[in-house]
């Protein structure tokens, strides 16, 4: 393998470790809100809260770490992506920024189970991946143009587009999906049966648009007929094994059973579709002005970079070792019997 | 070039690295100063020591909430405002970057765990120790980031031939002229920082009538350890001085006021500038020499011997006296406190005295403000020392005016909800209590 496959594979795991942490920190709080709102509170934020608690700002260095190390193995896409991402960033950041710091807050004020409060933190939780996900449709080519004095991002080509809609809408559905697959099986697991029973509801109603916003954006992309769709088409075995996973999801979580086993099934099928997105962009990181080959960094800083990464990798499992076994696997804690919080 | 993008750009960088600061010094010091205090209620067997660890610990979550949100905003506003910059960056210096994403991750993961596990050990030294790998993580961040900094201000490690960056070296490009005293001082400093913040909280509760014995054992650890940590970062910042003077000399120049190359120069403290002249200054003769190279007589650059255009701002003679005066007033406060705790001097328990503390905390903060503007007004107009002006760095896109006030605004909310939530945090649980209810529960 190319040092550059190894620099964007590497990437690639920690952005999905993001969007599937994320997902569930997102969804956690859309539907933290959701039931306030509907009444249906306590069932749900005791087990949002011991979830969620110690883990954000965790969540938070996996993006970290896919956008330093980015610019450290593909130093070019800081030029592309720094200047055309400007606003779109900007908006992500400031409700990151918000919604961050808003929940540290929140748990030490009294603001808890406040209507507004939590309604906005649940509605900054969906619009920060919807407008990160608007990156994976400006890498599909299209919406950038070469100046003079530099790329510009063509925002009225960008709104008007179905295909940069579609992929909003499929970073939602997932978000909550993800989120309501997880909570259902830890919910069950701290033996908080309501809570469970209704997580279980919201991932098989979210299963449908999932589905359908997929198909949907694969089919957008057969009609414009891009360069993306035949590489899929390549790849289309992989995309079918997602299926099936997806399928087994579902239908595990319908006989109410193994709730354990279908996390593990989804987090399989949302990474089987991932990677076979990922290999059908290859080898475009920005079309048509950016490729993995001729972005990539050189080779000293790019072994240097391999290194520390293994290095940093014998730091890190240990350690997200202890965190699983204290905080999510730890009966204890997830149930709430131990109350050891500074 | 846009001359509008450049001037939003920078104020914008100005505006996220003056208020994150505040809650990264926090973040490298607090750490060591909780471990320091837990290790002292563990070895005294001392529950004061122990719950002021505790107590800094509670605060400590809101700040370091506030310290990643804005960490993850300049992170990727590096890329946003400055893509040219930051694509050379990523050729040359991406290493140390890359790391510091590691020990932010060994910080947060450890942090996670040692706020939520008090009292889940039953030996508690288990959980005193899980701090030493929130310290390193830390320090670690700290000395990452601050090695990137030295590399703009001093870079190394690569070729530039024809305009083509060549023969990279990544270790080299780590270790530049700039890096030892600046990674020296911004550790003291942010420990001295720490150290003076929680003596003067511990002031401000005895001046307030709380005249509970936990915080004169807290105002007493904390002088001791600012004063240490004062001069260290004293120390460090008069070599940081002599380092300038060989290799940043025009930023010395600058904040000196030193405009002519002479032999004995005068050290030049505060004063106004009229034209040419400097008026009311306090002027220390051949001062300025002596600290640069231990020679009353050397010769010391002065700005003039630079082409205009590489001239940084003079305002940065304020920024540098600011930042001494209060470090040698922290210095002689922190002196006279231990001093006078030793001969049992009365004075340090008067009121205009714990004022005096009060107010170090504060200063103590104006002072890694004012240090970090000297450091990077000072190297303008380079972005990268000597290779790339700031204005080839800047974005291209448009727009940045707005983002400026979007993000002031934030900063704003952030700001004010850091203080509403820890000065409630605090007033509903005051010490008496939480020592009360602690006790309760031990029985
Ligand atoms: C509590 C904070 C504090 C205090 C009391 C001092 N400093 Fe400082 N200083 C800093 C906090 C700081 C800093 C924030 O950490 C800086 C900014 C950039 C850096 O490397 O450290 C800095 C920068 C800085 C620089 C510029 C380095 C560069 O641009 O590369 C010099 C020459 C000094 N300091 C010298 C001193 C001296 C002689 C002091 C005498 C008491 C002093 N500082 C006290
Ligand atoms: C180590 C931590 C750093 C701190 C605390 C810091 C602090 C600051 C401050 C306070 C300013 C405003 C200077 C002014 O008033 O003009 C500034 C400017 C700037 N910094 Fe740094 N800096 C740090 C490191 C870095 C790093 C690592 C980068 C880039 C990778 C960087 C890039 C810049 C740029 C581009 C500017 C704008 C220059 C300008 O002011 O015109 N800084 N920084
Ligand atoms: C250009 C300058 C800087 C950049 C790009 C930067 C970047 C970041 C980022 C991305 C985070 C969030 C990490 C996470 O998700 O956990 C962060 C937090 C942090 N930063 Fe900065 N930083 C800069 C300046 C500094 C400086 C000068 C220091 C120390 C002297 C520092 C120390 C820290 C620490 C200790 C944290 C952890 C949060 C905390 O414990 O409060 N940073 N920084």
């Amino acid at each position: 393998m190319s040092l550059e496959i190894v620099g964007i594979f590497v990437l690639w795991i920690f952005l999905f470790g993001y969007v599937i942490v994320a997902s569930i920190d997102f969804g956690a709080g859309f539907f933290n809100a959701y039931s306030l709102l509907t009444g249906k509170n306590n069932i749900l934020s005791k087990i949002i809260k011991r979830y969620l608690s110690p883990v954000w700002e965790i969540t938070n260095v996996f993006l970290v770490f896919f956008f330093v190390g980015i610019v450290g193995f593909f130093p070019q896409t800081a030029y592309y992506y720094g200047t055309i991402l400007l606003v779109p960033v900007s908006i992500a950041l400031i409700l990151l920024a918000i919604r961050g710091s808003y929940y540290a807050f929140e748990s030490y004020s009294g603001l808890r189970g406040h209507k507004g409060y939590a309604t906005a933190y649940g509605i900054a939780g969906l619009l920060i991946p919807a407008s990160l996900s608007v990156v994976l449709a400006i890498s599909e080519g299209g919406f950038v143009t070469m100046h003079e004095n530099g790329p510009k991002l063509d925002y009225s080509a960008l709104f008007t587009s179905t295909l940069a809609w579609s992929i909003v809408v499929l970073s939602l559905t997932a978000v909550l999906y993800i989120s309501a697959v997880f909570l259902n099986w830890y919910a069950n697991k701290a033996g908080d049966l309501k809570a469970s029973d209704l997580m279980r509801k919201y991932a098989l109603i979210w299963a449908i648009p999932l589905i359908v916003s997929a198909m949907g954006i694969i089919l957008e992309m057969r009609n414009t007929n891009s360069w993306h769709y035949q590489n899929i088409l390549d790849l289309t075995w992989l995309f079918i094994v997602s299926g099936i996973l997806f399928i087994i999801t579902i239908w595990l979580i319908w006989r109410k059973k193994s709730y354990g086993l279908s996390v593990v099934v989804m987090i399989l099928q949302f990474a089987t579709a991932f990677f076979a997105y990922g290999i059908s962009h290859y080898p475009y990181l920005l079309y048509p002005y950016l490729t993995i080959h001729d972005s990539f960094t050189n080779e000293s800083m790019a072994i240097a970079l391999v290194l520390a990464f293994i290095a940093g990798l014998f730091l890190l499992i240990p350690s997200m070792y202890l965190v699983f076994k204290l905080f999510i696997f730890h009966k204890g804690y997830i149930s709430g019997e131990d109350e050891t919080h500074v | 070039m846009d001359n509008s993008a450049v001037f939003w750009s920078r104020a914008l960088t100005e505006l996220t690295l003056t208020f994150h600061i505040i809650f990264a010094t926090l973040g490298v010091g607090v750490p060591l100063i909780i471990l320091i205090a837990q290790y002292v209620g563990y070895k005294k067997n001392d529950e004061h020591y122990t719950l002021l660890a505790r107590r800094v610990a509670r605060g400590f979550t809101i700040t370091v909430a506030v310290g990643v949100v804005t960490g993850t905003i300049i992170g990727l506003q590096l890329s946003l405002l400055w893509p040219q910059f930051m694509e050379l960056a990523g050729q040359t210096i991406a290493l140390p970057l890359f790391m510091e994403t590691f020990a932010f991750f060994f910080e947060a993961i450890f942090l996670g765990i040692y706020l939520y596990t008090w009292d889940r050990f039953k030996n508690p030294k288990y959980h005193m120790l899980l701090l030493i790998p929130v310290a390193i993580g830390a320090f670690m961040s700290a000395i990452f980031i601050t090695i990137v900094n030295a590399f703009m201000n001093a870079p190394r490690g690569f070729d530039l031939i024809g305009g083509e960056i060549v023969n990279i070296q990544p270790i080299l490009a780590m270790f530049t002229p700039a890096m030892p005293t600046k990674v020296g001082h911004v550790l003291t400093s942010s420990f001295m920082t720490v150290a003076f913040t929680l003596a003067a909280i511990a002031a401000y509760k005895l001046l307030k009538g709380e005249d509970h014995i936990y915080h004169k054992k807290s105002l007493n650890l904390m002088m001791k350890l600012g004063l240490i940590f004062s001069i260290a970062t004293a120390v460090v910042g008069d070599f940081s001085a002599k380092y300038l003077a060989e290799y940043q000399p025009e930023k010395l120049a600058a904040a000196e006021w030193h405009f002519e190359t002479e032999a004995g120069a005068d050290l030049i403290f505060f004063g106004i500038l009229d034209g040419d002249e400097v008026k009311y200054e306090i002027r220390m003769p051949k001062v300025l020499s002596f600290l640069i190279s231990n020679n009353f007589n050397a010769e010391v650059t002065g700005l003039n011997d630079f082409p205009e255009d590489e001239r940084p701002p003079l305002i940065t003679h304020y920024y540098f006296n600011i930042m001494v005066a209060i470090g040698s007033l922290m210095i002689f406060l922190a002196m006279g406190y231990v001093v006078g705790k030793w001969r049992g001097w009365q004075w340090i328990t008067s009121r205009w005295f714990r004022w005096l503390i009060v107010l170090g905390g504060p200063l103590s903060f104006i002072a890694i403000e004012t240090g970090w503007w000297l450091a990077e007004q000072g190297r303008q107009p380079w972005i990268l020392y000597g290779i790339m002006r700031t204005e080839q760095g800047a974005t291209t896109a448009t727009g940045v005016e707005w983002l400026f006030i979007a993000f002031a605004v934030v900063y704003l909310i952030l700001g004010i909800g850091s203080v509403v939530v820890l000065r409630r945090m605090f007033k509903n649980n005051p010490v008496s209590k939480e020592l009360a209810l602690r006790k309760g529960g031990e029985q």
